[in-house]
């Protein structure tokens, strides 16, 4: 990527837009070929709509319902942002103090990296009995704890990251350890930070989803997708969960958009 | 060679470390007197302590007998009061730093003002012949570039002694004996005394004013040889006959260790 963005600015217009269409191409091509396979398979062998609706039929619902389904999925979006947000920064937060003092860090980690097999998500219908199963808060909460424990690992990781070198350079400039803290160990976390919050963005739209599969108002993406599905309304089953995929992949991108601006450095000079 | 007090006199140092198999003896009973402005090299095989001794100077590790005294002070007073510029074999730059952000690094911990931080890091660029690279990141230069930013950034706050651990170890043969000849004219034109670790007797006899020739097991002083070749030296002290003799000599004596 960053070697053909580098390319890229020494291109003529014209240039440019045949090198964009060479990197881009393939994947759209890809993508325009399975829809057309699946429009055609389906309709080739009268595959009943409850398994597979036609890629045309969602596109139909989703157009019709559009500004409902975006509506239902901003809802669902304002939970996952809401326990991102907080199971983030509290991961961060508590790799900083766990850096501080080790004696947390020996106490949490070793269920922070036990979590990375234990299917938060099971917790949902308990929270949902703690939190009120219709609710937002329930899935914050879900959302929280499962961004919390990836974040808190990698950022604990990443602070903990610059070689020995680096800190006895610091050491020989006597730096006090509140500058060795800010000038090298938070620039050095950056990166394992912006991999947790990548990670992060995509559980915590799985997370508000699957959490209302167990509960929650019909405006809910989640409710709605379970809905729809029982009533026999496949296409806008469909049609939500592209809405799902789409909210999914434009947190993601934001996340790596800011991850550029944050970090110049590590997208420059690849070439 | 020292008519004035040494800058740095270290008495009967001993360092052992705990290793799996019982006490490693790092340094055994070393003594050596270096005079201001001096360049003195650290010559040996692995595990002779050379890379010890200037960590125990530098104030990185702690001996575990014996004494140091650089100023007079003991070497975390001279820590304290920023003695120490330190270059190590990988250059150890900050990736998220441009290179002038880079060298400006110490004297924003020293609390020095911005507008003297650019000064001071444009003048170490410019000797280290890398002003154009200013903006750049560490990544988009080459090794040998890396290290003349790490050489800026150890003598920006003009520190009175410069530790260096292999620095050229890890540049190809040209780029090293160019660097060779460029850290002379940067060392000529500044106080600083020097301590620098290498593995190569033709490095350590082109810089130095005396090789300190180490062995291992105990790490202790084999030999001390002053090199007495004319300064300012140049690609023609390479293909002196005396700088073959003195490198014969240093040779010798590592065979001896």
């Amino acid at each position: 990527m960053a070697v053909v963005q580098a390319n890229l600015k020494q291109l003529s217009p014209a240039a440019r837009g045949r090198a964009f269409a060479w990197r881009w191409g393939p994947a759209l091509a890809t993508l325009l070929l399975v829809l057309v396979l699946w429009e055609v398979g389906v309709r080739l062998f009268h595959v009943a709509v409850y398994l597979l609706p036609p890629p045309s039929l969602i596109g139909a619902r989703l157009l019709e319902r559009g500004s409902f389904l975006l509506g239902i999925g901003l809802y669902t979006f304002e939970e996952a942002l809401w326990g991102f947000i907080i199971g983030c920064s509290l991961g961060a937060a508590v790799a900083v103090l766990s850096v501080r003092w080790r004696w947390i860090a020996h106490g949490l980690l070793p269920f922070a990296v036990a979590s990375n097999a234990v299917p938060i998500i099971a917790l949902a219908p308990l929270v949902g009995i703690w939190f009120g199963s219709t609710t937002q808060g329930s899935k914050i909460v879900i959302v929280a704890i499962m961004t919390f424990f990836p974040t808190l690992l990698n950022t604990y990781r990443g602070l903990l990251s610059p070689a020995p070198e680096a800190l006895e350079l610091m050491h020989s400039y006597a730096a006090t350890s509140t500058q060795s803290f800010l000038k090298l160990r938070v620039p050095a976390a950056l990166p394992f930070l912006f991999n947790a919050l990548k990670i992060s963005a995509t559980l915590s739209i799985i997370g508000a989803i699957v959490s209302e599969f167990f509960g929650g108002p019909l405006k809910a993406l989640g409710v709605y997708i379970t809905s729809q599905a029982g009533i026999g309304h496949y296409a806008e089953a469909w049609a939500a969960i592209v809405v799902a995929c789409g909210l999914g992949m434009a947190f993601y991108l934001v996340i790596v958009v800011a991850e550029r601006l944050v970090m110049p450095w590590n997208t420059t000079g690849e070439s | 060679m020292q008519v004035q007090a040494p800058v740095i006199a270290i008495n009967n140092l001993t360092k052992t470390y705990e290793g799996g198999a019982g006490q490693v003896v790092a340094l055994a009973n070393v003594s050596l007197q270096i005079g201001a402005g001096e360049f003195i090299s650290l010559i040996g095989p692995s595990g002779c302590g050379k890379s010890t001794l200037m960590r125990l100077i530098g104030d990185l590790t702690q001996p575990s007998a014996g004494s140091i005294a650089v100023k007079g002070k003991t070497p975390t007073c001279a820590r304290r009061d920023r003695d120490y510029g330190i270059v190590f074999q990988a250059p150890v730059l900050y990736d998220w730093r441009t290179v002038q952000r880079n060298v400006e690094l110490p004297l924003e911990i020293m609390g020095q003002p911005r507008s003297e931080r650019a000064r001071r890091s444009a003048e170490m660029l410019k000797l280290v012949g890398l002003s154009e690279f200013e903006q750049a990141y560490p990544r988009q230069l080459s090794g040998g570039m890396q290290q003349r930013v790490a050489i800026a950034r150890a003598l920006v706050f003009a520190p009175s002694i410069l530790l260096m651990d292999e620095p050229f170890g890890a540049l190809d043969e040209l780029t090293r004996e160019r660097m060779q000849g460029e850290l002379l004219e940067i060392w000529a034109r500044t106080n600083a005394t020097v301590i620098f670790v290498t593995h190569s007797i033709p490095e350590a006899v082109f810089l130095s004013d005396r090789v300190v020739v180490m062995s291992p097991r105990p790490g202790r002083i084999e030999a001390i040889i002053p090199i007495d070749l004319p300064r300012p030296r140049d690609t023609l002290t390479r293909e002196d006959p005396h700088f073959f003799a003195l490198a014969t000599e240093v040779r010798e004596r590592l065979r001896h260790s």
